[in-house]
């Protein structure tokens, strides 16, 4: 089972890698990890998608993480409102024939087509995980040659 | 002032009494202020001894030890030292020199990233770029260590910042917003246990060695005579309990006693204070205490629901706790037939050897338990020779027992005998060795002998990497893999530094070889050859159920 929470930590150097050794360590997977700063300098956020088998190891997680000096506050969403949103871009099959189709497709998800030169095209697109899966089985019937993801990003309601 | 004397300035306000370390390159500027100062310094004669002693100084007493090294490979010797004192949760300060700020990163000359090497054996780790932060960092340091679940913190102090200058501040408060350990129970969870507790029928506590760092070993007894519960503990927490005491069961697990083992086992409810429910003390984990409830009291919220299924946990400080718990006990539990059960249990199996006219090794440790009345502080080394300790010496008081149980390293005992011995001048001070192990860190002989850091060394000399002798006897049919160890005269060798060496080769030379030893005011090794293929039991084959016991029912 996937599960996202965030981290509020210390910015300073050397958190990422506690962060990711305590991962290592521990033998806890991570799918996907996105950090930056907050509008307070001093604090960075991360947003962490695990993978847990149960609870029991989810709990551990946030206990390990709890345990870290530079660990301000975690937040589990697993049972919190919240919204999540992740951004691709990936590069596809262009054609003039199907310019159309590809256009199509932004009817319906949010993104857009930033540039297209000979065979390929760019394309940017923001969504949640149903968002997004939904998208990308859609681009790889003109196939995906390169993607790019920035990790799923989350925030409480 | 500049960053080496801001350090030393600290490091006299923090309270630090003694330093063990070793200089080199990068740390001179260190060792030039501590020229001038009167915090006592111990020079070692290896890194790994320095870290060990500082972890000897700090268990024997509860202050903060200190160590001190070079960058690079100074640094990097220290690391088993410091794993060591993590695993046990031991409060260390451990400073190290770094190359220049500017030259970090460029594979300098004795340039080890040594924050990054050990990160995950440091409750917490700094690098110092600018002189301005150090006294606050010294000051986090300490207070890191010190607090919630201890441990050893790491501060690396670039050459550079030692020489660079700034005004300082002694900062009054150490305010981290991440780190707020929590010290009382919670009243609700109080609640819970102590009706539990009321309830149960046939309760086991089980202690480990936070009752030892919390104090709370006054509260523990309390607690078991006031609901007469039977007391098992880890090898952590001997001594946190009377060994002595009708109501001690001494240590459990692998090596535990027979009785300790089916007492947990039989247990309707277990109250575990300050323990972790390590592998070595569980046993098969789907088969451990499986009618018991578990109350579960640890500081370190991680420690709870990590390997067992809790139902009452209690975070916070032990001897709060186990203070708040005794408040709520209004009715104490009948448990007479529950005791009886156990009482018939320590009858059927009783510790035991065969004893003979050759020299037994747990002889030899029952021998120094009653020369000193329990009252010494007896460090140990690892393998047969340290479940011996645990089993045949009878710890009376926190702190007489100072072994590595977490990480089990060898050559620990020797260094951790001096650091307590700089710590507590006047007791005796006892390492229960092995022939193996003692080789390990034996250059400390001559910190002893120059320093008159007067500590008596037992060596059980039985030829053999005894406990890995024992297991490849047992489940390796017998053959002997690298497991006999060549060691030098220990008698020579003592006298070379300077130190006494007594040989022991009869029965009945140990007892006055023991007393001679703890009447000569002078470092002395004891090399007692005793029986060579002599096991450890009771024993509990690894990933057994803890009552799998094989040897010691008998
Ligand atoms: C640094 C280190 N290396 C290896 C081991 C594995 N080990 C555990 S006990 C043991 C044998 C110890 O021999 P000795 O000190 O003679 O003690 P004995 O068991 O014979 O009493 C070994 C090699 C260890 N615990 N620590
Ligand atoms: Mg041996």
């Amino acid at each position: 089972m996937r599960h996202t929470i965030s981290v509020l930590v210390e910015n300073k150097f050397g958190v990422l890698a506690r962060i990711a050794g305590l991962f290592s360590a521990r033998g806890y997977n991570i799918a996907s990890l996105a950090v930056s700063e907050t509008m307070d300098p001093e604090i960075s956020y991360m947003t962490i998608v695990v993978e847990a088998e149960d609870v029991k190891v989810l709990e551990q997680i946030k206990k390990q993480l709890n345990k870290l000096i530079d660990v301000i506050t975690v937040t589990d969403f697993t049972k919190k409102e919240h919204i999540d949103r992740e951004m691709i871009l990936a590069k596809v099959n262009y054609s003039a024939k199907e310019k159309v189709k590809l256009e199509g497709l932004f009817d319906k998800y949010v993104g857009k087509i930033i540039k297209a030169k000979g065979d390929t095209a760019i394309i940017e697109a923001v969504g949640d995980q149903g968002q997004i899966k939904a998208l990308l089985d859609q681009l790889d019937k003109f196939g995906v040659k390169e993607l790019v993801r920035t990790g799923r990003l989350a925030i409480a309601e | 002032m500049t960053g080496a004397k801001i350090l030393v300035e600290c490091l006299k306000r923090e309270g630090v009494g003694a330093i063990f370390g070793y200089p080199g390159g990068v740390v001179l500027p260190i060792f030039d202020e501590l020229y001038d100062s009167d915090i006592k310094f111990i020079l070692t004669r290896h890194e790994q001894g320095a870290a060990h002693a500082a972890d000897g100084y700090s268990r024997a007493t509860g202050k903060i030890g200190v160590c001190l090294a070079t960058s690079g490979p100074g640094a990097t010797n220290l690391v088993t030292g410091i794993a060591t004192a993590y695993m046990d949760s031991i409060p260390m300060v451990a400073i190290t020199g770094q190359v220049k700020t500017f030259l970090i990163g460029s594979d300098a000359f004795q340039e080890a990233d040594i924050t990054g090497v050990t990160r995950p054996v440091t409750k917490h780790n700094f690098l110092v770029k600018d002189v301005k932060d150090l006294a606050l960092i010294i000051r986090e340091a300490f207070f890191i260590a010190s607090t919630g679940r201890p441990g050893p913190v790491l501060i690396d102090l670039p050459v550079d910042v030692q020489q660079a200058e700034t005004e300082f501040v002694w900062p009054e408060d150490v305010q981290i917003r991440g780190y707020k350990p929590t010290y009382f129970g919670h009243p609700g969870q109080i609640k819970k246990a102590a009706r539990l507790i009321s309830q149960a029928k046939q309760p086991v506590i089980y202690a480990g060695g936070g009752v030892i760092t919390s104090g709370a070993h006054r509260e523990l007894k309390e607690l078991a005579e006031k609901i007469k519960a039977p007391v098992a503990m880890t090898l952590m927490g001997l001594g946190g309990f009377p060994g002595t005491h009708e109501l001690s069961l001494g240590m459990l697990g692998m090596h535990g006693t027979a009785y300790a083992n089916h007492a947990i086992m039989g247990a309707d409810l277990i109250i575990a204070v300050g323990a972790r429910f390590d592998d070595r003390v569980t046993g098969r984990l789907d088969a451990f205490a499986p009618h018991a409830k578990i109350v579960h009291i640890d500081i370190d919220p991680a420690s709870i629901s990590k390997n067992v299924k809790v139902e009452v946990p209690v975070v916070g400080d032990a001897k709060n706790i186990l203070g708040q718990l005794i408040e709520e006990i209004k009715k104490a539990p009948d448990i007479s037939a529950w005791l009886k059960t156990v009482e018939d249990w320590r009858k059927r199996h009783p510790l035991h050897y065969k004893d003979n006219d050759k020299i037994k090794p747990q002889y030899v440790v029952e021998q120094i338990y009653d020369l000193t009345k329990g009252d010494a502080i007896i460090t140990t080394e690892v393998g047969q020779n340290q479940m011996w300790a645990a089993q045949w010496y009878k710890y009376l008081h926190p702190r007489s027992l100072i072994s590595s149980g977490g990480l089990g390293t060898m050559g620990f005992g020797f260094p951790a005998a001096m650091g307590a011995k700089v710590a507590c001048p006047d007791k005796t001070v006892i390492d229960i060795a092995g022939d193996g192990s003692i080789q390990m860190n034996i250059q400390e002989l001559a910190t002893c002998v120059c320093n008159k850091i007067n500590v008596k060394v037992a060596i059980l000399n039985n030829g053999y990497l005894g406990m890995v002798r024992q297991w490849q006897e047992l489940f390796y049919k017998r053959r002997y893999s690298q497991v006999c160890i060549y060691a030098p005269d220990f008698v020579k060798l003592a006298e070379s530094y300077g130190a006494v060496g007594i040989l022991v080769t009869r029965k009945e030379e140990v007892r006055p070889a023991i007393e001679r030893a703890l009447s000569v005011d002078n470092t002395v090794f004891m090399d007692f050859r005793v029986e060579p293929e002599e096991n450890v039991f009771p024993m509990v084959p690894a990933g057994k159920a803890i009552n799998e016991i094989i040897g010691g029912l008998a």
